[in-house]
């Protein structure tokens, strides 16, 4: 049985000296190779690869976030890190067991944790997952695939029984999710107008006074860009208001 | 060894700005002195200046252009002339004040002189004061200190690209290790001396070379320096570290890569250093990127005083660093 091995970097010579060194090794099929996080992303679910040794810093999406995402498929790759400094990484790193080889690589390490590369472990995934302090995507899996939803093209989240619906200009998706993890996550491209709801400060076009189906009085709502959809704004938030345009 | 006793460069602008302000505060403090209210002060302080605000500057001219000739001279020599020259601009400006007749309370020429010679005597030893905290001794150990450091990722992951080349490719294997060595010996050298700006851009263009080596097609570098003088001086790694910066934080983290432009050329006998990289979210807020930047304005200030400056600006789209030094042709010691 040939190992399936996924190289995601974003430099050309350090995949092309990973791939020698992996025919040195042998018995080793390299599946595919990926330029940036969100090509990792796609070709891992496309190719469904054994292992995948993942470069940290790359353009679009870092290593560590597209780890995190690919946790949401149902047989996730063994996940290599890759890199040629990261001391702040490398110190997670080795508190959780995480693998992860030091480039320039060589052979007989490359061996060693090609043999005993497994699963990320839950523990190992909340060390890696405080590496990612704020992520550029929301993912979404749905049945077996990772949809990918930019943080730029949310315009809300509201919460929803134990789901969050994440609103874009196109799309509804629900994911789960707590709304206070994701408020402290992205506190400063989203406000709270609501209890149950965040809403980007750069999609919110205005504010007006406008009478809503099981409100006695008039509630202050927000309008936003690019959707008709409306945010109400409880009273203890209504201060807000006030600082933004 | 360079002396323990020297007197500054005249023809530095940091050096003519402390000699105004100290005088001007000497000058006020004579005024508040002898004055009786706040605007008596006033009055005093006009009375003094019409007098010694000439001589001051009369002074000032006689030394800056006497300066290239006195600098080589010794201490002693060089102390006894500049000590001449003020006492003859005192007694100029007296004199002509005196023959036109204006002031009708003129102090003696006597008092002018001694005040002159106070004067300059507490301004010689201002210097000397300040020549001792930046002796050569912590002048030289602050410059080490400060030599640039290269980024660790830069060395593993061009260690990394040669390597990758080594089979395929040994001729480019083999420029990419030259271009190493190259590079690293200028980084261990001892960089406390200033070098020609030609040895500076060729160690920028090695360095690019290596860059591009990993990133191929996502770095291209536009240099504009048809209009810079080659052999002016400059402390050496001010640029390199900057390119440096705009590889890192502007370049690589753009998937499709981005331009660095660089522009050099004299202006008014100035020479100004331009670096452009593309603007991102992300970019300036590294730590990386502060260091690199402080560090090199701390060279240029051991090295020029006010002469230099750099600046950092940063627009929707571009990143600038603006470096302003002196078009020095010749050594002079720091």
């Amino acid at each position: 049985m040939m190992l399936k091995v996924l190289i995601a970097d974003d430099e050309t010579p350090a995949r092309s000296r990973l791939k020698d060194l992996l025919t040195d090794i042998g018995n080793i099929e390299v599946c595919g190779e990926a330029s940036n996080g969100i090509e990792v992303i796609t070709l891992a679910e496309k190719l469904k690869p054994d292992v995948l040794l993942l470069d940290i810093r790359m353009p679009k999406m870092d290593g560590i976030e597209a780890a995190r995402h690919l946790q949401t498929l149902a047989q996730p790759p063994a996940v290599i890190f890759t890199t040629a400094y990261d001391t702040h990484a490398l110190a997670a790193f080795e508190m959780s067991a995480v693998d992860y080889l030091l480039k320039p690589i060589r052979l007989e390490r490359l061996q060693v944790a090609l043999h005993k590369a497994g699963k990320l472990l839950p523990t190992q995934l909340s060390e890696i997952n405080k590496l990612s302090a704020k992520r550029t995507h929301l993912s979404i899996s749905e049945r077996g695939r990772i949809s990918l939803v930019p943080v730029a093209e949310i315009i809300y989240l509201r919460a929803e029984l134990k789901y969050v619906t994440v609103r874009t200009a196109q799309h509804e998706y629900l994911i789960e999710a707590s709304l206070t993890q994701l408020e402290q996550e992205f506190g400063n491209t989203f406000i709270r107008l609501h209890r149950n709801c965040l809403v980007a400060v750069a999609y919110i076009s205005g504010y007006e006074k406008r009478s809503i189906a099981g409100h006695q009085e008039k509630q202050w709502v927000a309008l936003l860009k690019d959707v008709p959809d409306t945010v109400i704004i409880s009273r203890r938030q209504q201060h807000l208001i006030r600082h933004t345009p | 060894m360079k002396n323990q006793y020297r007197l500054p460069d005249m023809r530095n602008l940091g050096v003519i700005l402390r000699i105004l302000i100290l005088v001007n505060l000497l000058l006020a403090l004579a005024a508040f002195s002898s004055s009786t209210s706040t605007s008596d002060f006033f009055l005093q302080l006009m009375r003094i200046s019409a007098l010694a605000q000439p001589t001051l500057l009369l002074g000032l001219l006689m030394l800056y252009s006497a300066e290239s000739a006195l600098q080589k001279r010794s201490f002693v020599a060089h102390l006894m002339t500049s000590f001449t020259i003020v006492m003859v601009s005192s007694c100029a400006v007296h004199q002509l004040f005196a023959a036109s007749g204006i002031f009708s309370d003129l102090p003696s020429l006597g008092r002018v002189l001694l005040s002159s010679a106070s004067i300059f005597t507490i301004c010689v030893y201002y210097f000397q004061l300040l020549h001792r905290a930046h002796s050569p001794a912590v002048m030289e150990a602050r410059l080490q200190a400060l030599q640039a450091r290269i980024r660790p990722h830069f060395l593993f992951n061009s260690i990394n690209a040669v390597l990758s080349l080594i089979r395929s490719q040994p001729k480019q294997a083999e420029n990419a290790l030259q271009d190493m060595a190259d590079l690293f010996r200028v980084l261990m050298a001892d960089n406390r001396e200033l070098v020609p700006l030609a040895q500076e851009i060729g160690l920028s263009r090695q360095y690019l070379a290596l860059e591009k080596l990993r990133l191929n097609e996502r770095l291209n570098v536009h240099w504009q320096v048809d209009n810079m003088p080659p052999d002016a001086l400059i402390p050496p790694l001010i640029l390199q570290p900057l390119i440096e910066n705009a590889v890192y934080h502007g370049v690589e983290p753009l998937a499709e890569g981005g331009t660095i432009s660089i522009q050099i050329y004299t202006q008014a006998n100035e020479i100004h250093l331009i670096l452009k990289n593309p603007n991102h979210a992300q970019t300036q807020l590294h730590q990386g990127n502060k260091m690199a930047l402080n560090n090199i304005k701390e060279r240029l200030a051991l090295h020029f005083d006010l002469e230099a400056s750099l600046t950092s600006t940063q627009n929707q789209a571009e990143y600038i660093v603006h470096i302003r030094l002196p078009h020095q042709r010749n050594r002079r010691s720091v």
